[in-house]
């Protein structure tokens, strides 16, 4: 009886949905305050029932209700309880109910957080979301309904993929999830925006900690995502270009160039029709990433039983939501016009910049990752597009872009002479022109063009983003502290300074090697000398497994001892590989077994990784920027903000 | 320069940027497309000779074999119409075994063996790359219009 509970309350949260998406709107439209009124109550109430619905299903999970059909397929009596939770959405409904979820948790957040916008305004917005919700539900209740019951209930389940067996799986998908759903936010005002036909700076300064926010879980939750499939299933890569992390990464080019825009439209006035695009596109990103992932039209590790009748559905959703928006937009956007130009070294041009080559970015992927699609829609051949052309194309945009954020920086709203901004960047220039130049060489012997380019690029961005916080700290200057956002803006940039090294060194100085070994055998690797000591079995909670034994040694003495193991999950019977790894900020030794080869000998994979935690640490770093800029106070005042109308006094603001 | 020069000159390097990198992205993905093909089609030589490619198809059973204490080792790929056989040398992926599907990326030699660079099973037992799913059908459907005639 419980799950139909689960079943009824997605029901009537529909309805409510209905009620968001359409009185609202039409109360904005047409000046009645009442039916404007209804969008927060019906937000609630939303969230109330899916939450419940979400709360069901756990319990089911947790209580083994094998009787509903989707934890039967997801889930096992002797599952441990913290992967029975997980469970929840370890397929295709259950992830589907937690994308409604989170939804409807941004909607009630923002329905809270709007109460000092104007009312006609935050109706709209809720309204939007409301359309949003409204479409996701429909899609869950008639395709992917996750209470089904089974006819004749079986004793045990058939257990959560031992892949997602893992607790960075566990939290993976809410924290990408937030971000993928959050940019609705930014999306909904910018819908808002075009149906009033009317744009003001204070409608950035309202989008921006909204978008900065979804843009922090994103980066967060697809640098988890890339950490698990390094330690996983990836045999020590860390980025595949999948399709399904292209899906991912996608949106985050997208809102990264959002947030830069905005920051503009804020400021000084200007990209507004640009700045509602890029939301509308980012948002759309979302969802187009739902139908490649949900459709099963992709190859990859994480599409799931694929079901055309789906596939229709969300591209149909994809059509409405994005398609309605664009037609929105190019029937109001002309009203969204400039107040202003601006001057050639200016805040303005670096950030148009910005845009640009993040723009550039995300065809590039967006080309490779469809275009296999088309192609075999087109039924010329089945294709497939290779890393090497993501990884020599993304650099073509990513090169100048890394080297103009230094400069970007520190460029001031409304222009200033080059001769300053050039003057003001010789410093951390130089520094890393020089450090960037003798370190690979100081530490590793060698260098090629590529890998000094890279280090140079990093260093610099991390010398020019820091160089004037740390001035101003040996000063003591305490006469102008630099604001929240603006040490989120320099902490964000430090991040992306530490990926890019991360990337170069791990990289460019990774030794990878498959070897055959027996127990005994020792060989070197970068410096230490590791030993092969010997396998034994080892029984899990819910598998078996033969667990190797290496020692790690440096000059004679024992590092650590490390202990890769095959497992063998016991209800689907499908083997596992469990790294054995070493890290260490600035290393990581990894050593995975492979199989059996006959007369003792087992094939093994060694590797070692200079620099790549740096990779993972940076998105870090970059998402805790986002945490602090998305908390500057300054969003938070209900009083508008003097804006930039002349030069000199607001040089200091951030970007 | 007048602001309005300055714009052109911005829009203008712009421009020049955007065709820049595209025309590089047109040339990167052509020279990085990797075609599929099915051991029926290797078979009758529509695959490329010296260029990478994706094969795909079931690992026939019992066609594994090893050099016994290396990492070299070859098995048979079909599409059960016709069959390929191809070496490897390497750490297999956890759910390469026979009787599965698979997808080796890799080069055909002029006898006919395909050298593997690299070998994809896909982690989930009941899974089938939809590419070798798709092959097999189609070898099936003209194995049976050959009969049929």
């Amino acid at each position: 009886m419980i799950p139909e509970l689960g079943q009824f309350a997605l029901g009537l949260a529909l309805c409510l949905a209905l009620v968001q998406a359409t009185l609202p709107i039409a109360g904005a439209a047409t000046g009645r305050r009442d039916w404007m009124a209804l969008a927060r109550p019906a937000a609630v109430g939303q969230f109330v029932f899916v939450a419940l619905a979400f709360l069901v299903l756990a319990n089911a999970f947790l209580n083994d209700d094998f009787s509903v059909l989707y934890v039967a397929y997801n889930s096992n009596s002797s599952l441990p309880a913290f992967y029975k939770f997980a469970a929840v959405w370890g397929g295709h409904e259950g992830s589907l109910l937690l994308w409604v979820t989170i939804l409807a948790t941004w909607t009630l957040i923002v329905s809270v957080g709007s109460r000092s916008l104007p009312e006609e305004f935050s109706a709209r917005v809720l309204g939007v979301l409301g359309i949003v919700s409204f479409g996701l539900l429909l899609f869950t209740l008639l395709t992917s309904n996750p209470f089904d019951r089974l006819l004749t209930p079986i004793v045990d389940g058939n257990d959560l993929n031992p892949l997602l067996q893992d607790p960075a799986m566990v939290i993976h998908p809410p924290i990408l999830y937030a971000g993928y759903v959050g940019l609705s936010v930014p999306f909904a005002f910018a819908v808002a925006a075009l149906l009033s036909g009317q744009l003001s700076q204070d409608w950035a300064r309202w989008t921006r900690p909204w978008t900065v926010s979804a843009w922090m879980f994103l980066t967060v939750g697809i640098a988890l995502g890339s950490w698990w499939a390094y330690y996983e299933l990836g045999w020590g890569g860390w980025w595949f270009w999948d399709p399904v992390e292209n899906a991912s990464f996608m949106p985050w080019l997208a809102s990264t160039a959002l947030i830069h825009s905005l920051a503009v439209t804020e400021r000084r006035g200007l990209f507004k029709s640009w700045t509602i695009l890029l939301a509308i596109i980012a948002f759309s990103l979302s969802l187009l990433g739902t139908f490649l992932v949900r459709s099963g039209v992709m190859i990859s590790v994480h599409s799931f039983a694929s079901d055309p009748a789906r596939g229709v559905f969300i591209l149909l959703l994809l059509t409405l939501v994005s398609g309605g928006a664009f037609t929105l937009y190019a029937v109001r956007a002309k009203h969204m016009v400039a107040d202003g130009g601006f001057k050639l070294v200016s805040r303005e041009s670096f950030l148009l910049l910005n845009n640009m080559l993040l723009i550039v970015a995300l065809v590039v992927v967006l080309y490779g990752t469809l275009s296999p699609l088309f192609i075999d829609a087109l039924g010329l051949g089945k294709i497939s597009v290779g890393p090497p052309y993501f990884n020599s194309m993304f650099l073509v945009p990513m090169l100048p872009l890394v080297l103009l954020m230094g400069a970007g920086m520190h460029a001031t709203w409304l222009g200033m002479s080059g001769e300053t901004l050039a003057r003001k960047l010789a410093i951390p220039a130089v520094g890393a022109l020089v450090l960037g130049l003798l370190l690979p060489w100081v530490i590793f012997g060698s260098a090629g063009v590529l890998t000094v380019v890279g280090v140079v690029a990093g260093l610099w961005i991390i010398a020019a983003s820091l160089f004037d916080p740390v001035r101003r700290l040996i000063r003591r200057d305490a006469a102008r502290p630099l604001t929240r956002a603006q040490w989120g803006m320099t902490l964000a940039h430090v991040g992306i300074g530490m990926f890019v090294l991360g990337v170069t060194v791990s990289s460019s100085y990774s030794i990878e090697t498959d070897r055959a070994a027996v127990p005994g055998d020792r060989w070197e690797l970068a410096g230490y000398e590791i030993v092969f000591r010997g396998l034994r079995d080892v029984q899990g909670v819910n598998y078996a497994a033969i667990e190797g034994e290496f020692e790690l040694r440096r000059d004679g003495t024992l590092v650590t001892v490390l202990t890769p193991q095959n497992r063998v999950y016991r209800v689907q019977s499908s083997p596992m590989t469990e790294a054995g790894i070493d890290a260490r900020w600035y290393r990581d030794i990894f050593i995975a077994l492979g199989q059996p080869l006959g007369d003792g000998v087992w094939s093994l994979r060694v590797q070692f990784k200079p620099l790549i935690r740096f990779i993972w640490f940076g998105a870090l770093v970059m998402a805790f920027g986002g945490l602090l800029a998305a908390t500057d106070p300054r969003y938070r005042s209900k009083r508008a903000e003097s804006r930039v109308s002349s030069g000199g006094a607001v040089s200091a603001e951030t970007g | 320069m007048t602001p309005r020069r300055q714009r052109m000159l911005l829009i203008g390097l712009v421009v020049a940027g955007v065709a820049l990198s595209a025309a590089l992205a047109l040339r990167a993905f052509q020279e990085n497309l990797l075609f599929f093909f099915s051991p029926t089609q290797v078979v009758a030589g529509e695959a490329p000779d010296a260029r990478l490619f994706r094969l795909g198809g079931m690992v026939v059973e019992d066609s594994v074999s090893r050099d016994p204490g290396s990492l070299t080792m070859s098995f048979v790929v079909t599409d059960y119409a016709h069959s390929v056989p191809v070496s490897y040398t390497g750490v297999l992926p956890d759910l390469f075994g026979e009787g599965q599907g698979v997808v080796a990326h890799g080069r055909l030699t002029p006898d006919g063996n395909f050298i593997a660079e690299e070998v994809l099973a896909k982690h989930d037992e009941n899974y089938m790359p939809p590419e070798v799913a798709d092959a097999i059908a189609q070898a099936q459907a003209q194995a049976q219009e050959n009969t049929a005639e």
